[in-house]
């Protein structure tokens, strides 16, 4: 049997309970019911991994709401996962706050377009935004286009735009940058492992 | 990391140098408690500051920022000049035999080949001598003068512990005190390992500093080792795993090369990718490059690309030359750049020299900013002091999803990719990273289907060929990444089966096992670890191969024996390595192949040309420097150092002006900037402050709690004055050093704000990886 770190101490938790009445010698149970009708019972469990240093410490998001796609989801809590070779269970004072990054009141919705010497930002559509990062995209990199250098030489690169980011997105995402832009002829493009 | 966190465990020495993980990684520090506790292994810090590490290390040395390569220097003197080197180790996994041509030498600060009117080195003058049989010469007994060993105990013979005292500002015994613990791992039952970060990176010098490193743990025999190595604690969740996928001016996933304008073909390229081996018997991974990019390039044109087209090698950009973060800004600085996109980034805060940032991102014309939260690099234009009358840029911000609104992986420092659930779904006004790339992709391919432009078949023949072609799922990325065999249309198992004939796609071949016909491997959460040394095979995926200890060939001796039989990496049984994954053949031999099977020396390299700035490393002073260069006063800091136009003018001369040393660094309630969005943690650590050591504020009448000023020759910074005991004054050269410290954390947006330390820190760069010069500087301070 494959049992893990983690179902072996809920299972170690449960024994730990079932020796204590036997103890003690009387029925501790009303007690211990409300000792367990913590605010994750109802959780769902996600396993995730702390967005801040690079540890990789596994951590659970314990999300309330069904899922429904009526339904709004919210993360109660999150603690560091017991089961992780890594952090087994601990997290420093930031992992320990990621619920607060994750369910911040300061997070932004929907986009936001600035004019050039404006001193405030315009809400956009995006489908708005969209179109006008793309029609931006396209003429600078039709304007900085090399084809040939001086020299005669196939380069094919578009000197005009650069890409910054990010060592915060996932591989899958990271991968599709960099394709996506070397795709477009791209040269200037970096991320946070240079500074 | 060669190694990965939970390894740590193993070691009998750490050393923390260059890095402060007991605040910055504080859950993989605990390793090396772990070793501490459980084995009786000492942990060592040697910093500019005594640290949160070195609150519970067992010994402390106090150096000036900017020391390093004397301080390990003169523990490679030492090591050699006592002879507790491990020599049956040397001999066979070094290249420390190897023969270098006649007249290699270093002089007044200079190696041999270096050509003063192209402020370039001639390599030729670096090289091996070969013999009529074109491998390497070798002299197996390590005396001959050209031998590798000797060059090497000739160029760190001036390490003496007076001069690396004199340039460190320690005493020679305090020195001597940390090296003699340090230096106490070259045999065969003691291990060494290293801890470093950007401490290490961000100097002139950086990269040298680490090949340092990489000699003094050669030497020792700690390479490969459980327990041993050499390792990056990096900063952010995913910077290793978007380094190893290349959002990296000069590089394509998997460490491949972005081909070069004079590289005019594939052939061409391929050919001058290849190494040539230099030994016999060396396995010379990198061979294999070819089947690796074209893979590479079918996973990103299919169909569209064959040998017709020399699979679309003209599809990719060649630049002209380097364009990684410092080029980037300087070609926005002169008006070059027309466009910038910031994705998950705070460029601004990020440096160094913000005011000249500034000012080249004000001479952009748009600039499209895509995080969850907003950021000072998208309201740059509304900064402290400036007027956004000024600004002509046009600014897009995109609000996206952050990483539990969104699946996928990240790869840690261990370069373990462990896969994580979305969690919770984003708000309505909210876009994933994904939808909004694939929606540019759309969009700009749209355009140019129905108006034309420049150049533009790579972008035609992009394949996107996922369920939803407006937002890919991550798993069908993730098995793109992986790769596939075109003829069976199975996921490929290992990159040993990756062709170079067109008929497998592979998107970076680090990762092929990834996400194999078995499934996600980085969603593995098996928790055995059956060896008992920590490799916990069924957690995750640890690239390249599920390996967990690189170069673990070496942990092993000439018949494949375990130097350590209590800490084994691999162990050869007869007829196959058992073990961790191996880094050698699984059924070779061990007497088949050097053990270090990417180089073409099939051994580690003590001495190489593959930096720009010297086959050895070399002190040379930070381009702000305090002192002299004691080792050759006219070629003070290092030679190859690129200037960009008008930053010598940004440049303190001398301490006249500029009298006090500075570094930058970071404190463990915050990470980067993100975290000013925290309340807990900016309640923690609300404001920003400077670091004062105790006699320094006393001469300058500053009280702890103070507002202090501190300004280099490119801005200032305002803060609280932390007057502290934990930064001692140093004798350098004869002469008191004070050192400040500034965290990096605040800008103008955020629950709290505060200055902004890069705009103290100089625009310049190491010579190999241009990476800033943040941790070295020069300052004045006065009581606010």
């Amino acid at each position: 049997m494959d049992i893990s770190r983690r179902e072996l101490l809920k299972a170690s938790a449960l024994a730990g309970g079932a020796g204590l009445v036997s103890a003690l010698g009387f029925d501790l149970k009303p007690a211990y019911a409300a000792a367990h009708d913590l605010k994750i019972s109802n959780a769902r469990e996600f396993k995730t991994v702390c967005p801040y240093c690079a540890v990789g410490c596994g951590a659970i998001a314990y999300v309330h709401g069904s899922g429904g796609i009526n339904t709004v989801n919210s993360i109660i809590h999150v603690e560091g996962d017991p089961d992780s070779p890594i952090n087994g269970g601990t997290l420093c004072p930031k992992g320990a706050a990621q619920m607060q990054l994750a369910m911040s009141p300061r997070l932004q919705e929907g986009p936001l377009h600035r004019e050039a010497g404006a001193s405030e930002w315009t809400e956009v559509t995006w489908d708005w935004a969209m179109e006008w990062f793309a029609r931006k995209f396209k003429d600078s990199r039709d304007a900085s286009f090399v084809e040939r250098d001086e020299e005669g030489r196939t380069v094919n690169r578009c000197e005009g735009i650069g890409w910054v980011g990010s060592a915060t997105v996932a591989n899958e995402d990271a991968y599709l940058i960099t394709k996506t832009m070397r795709a477009m002829g791209l040269v200037y493009i970096d991320h946070q492992a240079r500074i | 990391m060669t190694n990965h966190w939970k390894d740590i465990q193993n070691a009998d020495v750490v050393l923390v140098m260059g890095a402060n993980p007991a605040e910055n990684h504080p859950c993989g520090f605990k390793w090396a408690l772990e070793a501490r506790d459980e084995r009786g292994a000492k942990i060592i810090t040697v910093d500019p500051r005594y640290t949160r590490t070195s609150a519970v290390a067992d010994h402390h040395l106090q150096i000036r920022p900017g020391s390093d390569i004397a301080v390990l220097g003169g523990m490679i003197h030492k090591i050699l000049d006592e002879g507790l080197f491990h020599e049956e180790y040397v001999r066979l996994h070094t290249n420390a035999s190897f023969m270098v041509v006649e007249g290699f030498g270093f002089e007044n600060g200079l190696f041999a080949g270096f050509d003063q009117a192209q402020g370039a080195y001639d390599k030729t003058a670096w090289e091996y001598e070969l013999g009529s049989d074109g491998f390497v010469r070798r002299d197996l007994t390590l005396q001959d003068p050209r031998c590798v060993f000797q060059l090497m105990k000739t160029h760190y013979s001036r390490y003496t512990p007076d001069v690396v005292a004199q340039i460190a500002g320690c005493s020679a015994e305090q020195f001597l005190a940390m090296a003699d613990i340090v230096c106490s791992t070259g045999t065969a039952d003691r291990v060494g390992t290293i801890m470093y970060a950007v401490g290490w990176t961000m100097h002139t010098v950086g990269s040298q500093i680490i090949r340092t490193a990489a000699i003094l743990q050669l030497i020792l025999g700690n390479i490969g080792r459980p327990g041993g190595g050499i390792n990056a604690l990096r900063g952010h969740a995913n910077v290793q795993g978007a380094t190893d996928h290349a959002i990296v001016a000069g590089i394509l996933p998997g460490y491949l090369s972005v081909p070069s304008p004079a590289q005019t073909s594939l052939a061409s390229h391929l050919a001058e990718s290849i190494p040539k081996p230099l030994v016999p018997d060396t396995v010379n991974y990198w061979g294999n490059y070819p089947k690796f990019l074209i893979s590479q390039l079918k996973a990103w044109f299919g169909d569209t690309v064959g040998p017709e087209n020399e699979y679309g090698y003209h599809y990719l950009g060649k630049p002209a030359g380097d364009a990684t973060w410092l080029s980037m800004w300087d070609q926005a600085h002169q008006g070059r750049l027309e466009g910038l996109v910031a994705l998950g980034f705070n460029p601004l805060l990020a440096g160094p020299d913000v005011p000249r940032l500034l000012q080249a991102m004000a001479n952009l014309k748009w600039k499209v900013v895509i995080d969850p939260f907003m950021l000072d690099s998208a309201e740059f234009w509304r900064a402290p002091d400036v007027d956004p009358a000024d600004i002509q840029t046009e600014v897009l911000f995109l609000p996206a999803t952050h990483w539990v609104e969104r699946a996928g992986s990240f790869t840690n420092s261990g370069r373990w990719a462990q896969w994580k659930e979305q969690a919770i779904d984003p708000p309505d006004g909210v876009r994933s990273d994904t939808w909004i790339l694939s929606e540019l992709f759309w969009r700009v391919k749209e355009l140019y289907e129905e108006e034309g432009g420049a150049y533009h078949e790579p972008i035609l023949n992009l394949q996107w060929n996922y369920l939803n072609q407006r937002e890919p799922r991550l798993e069908e990325l993730a098995q793109e990444i992986n790769g596939s065999d075109l003829r069976t249309g199975e996921l490929l198992s290992s990159f040993g089966q990756i062709r170079d004939d067109g008929t497998t796609t592979s998107g970076n071949w680090l990762y092929t096992g990834s996400f194999t016909e078995e499934g996600n491997m980085m969603a593995r959460r098996g928790t055995d670890d059956p060896s008992g040394m920590g490799f916990h095979h069924d957690w995750g995926f640890s690239w390249p191969a599920n390996r967990r200890v690189l170069y673990n060939r070496a942990s092993a001796d000439g018949d494949g024996k375990p130097w350590d039989a209590s800490r084994p990496g691999i162990r050869w049984t007869g007829d196959k390595w058992i073990g961790d994954v191996p880094d050698y053949g699984p059924t070779t031999p061990p007497d088949q192949a050097g053990a270090f099977i990417m180089t073409e020396e099939g051994v580690a390299r003590l001495f190489t040309t593959y930096l720009v700035d010297g086959p050895f490393s070399e002190h040379y002073e930070p381009v702000e420097s305090p002192t002299p260069n004691i080792l050759h006063e006219d070629v003070p800091t290092n030679p190859l150092i690129h200037w960009y136009d008008g930053v010598r003018e940004t440049l303190a001369n001398g301490r006249d002006d500029y009298p006090y040393v500075c570094t930058v660094y970071r404190v463990v309630e915050r990470e980067h900037f993100v975290t000013s969005n925290v309340p807990y943690l900016v309640e923690l650590m609300p404001d920003f402050f400077v670091e004062v050591p105790y006699g320094l504020a006393e001469e300058k009448g500053i009280k702890n709690g103070e507002q202090v000023r501190v300004w280099s020759k490119r801005g200032e910074v305002q803060g609280v004055a932390v007057v502290t005991k934990r930064i001692k004054p140093l004798i350098v050269n004869g002469e008191t050093c004070w050192t400040v410290g500034v965290p990096v954390h605040w800008g103008f947006k955020g629950i709290t704000t505060g200055s902004m330390a890069n705009n103290l820190t100089p625009f310049v760069g190491d010579a190999n990886t241009s990476c800033p010069e943040f941790k070295a500087f020069l300052v004045n301070m006065e009581k606010a």
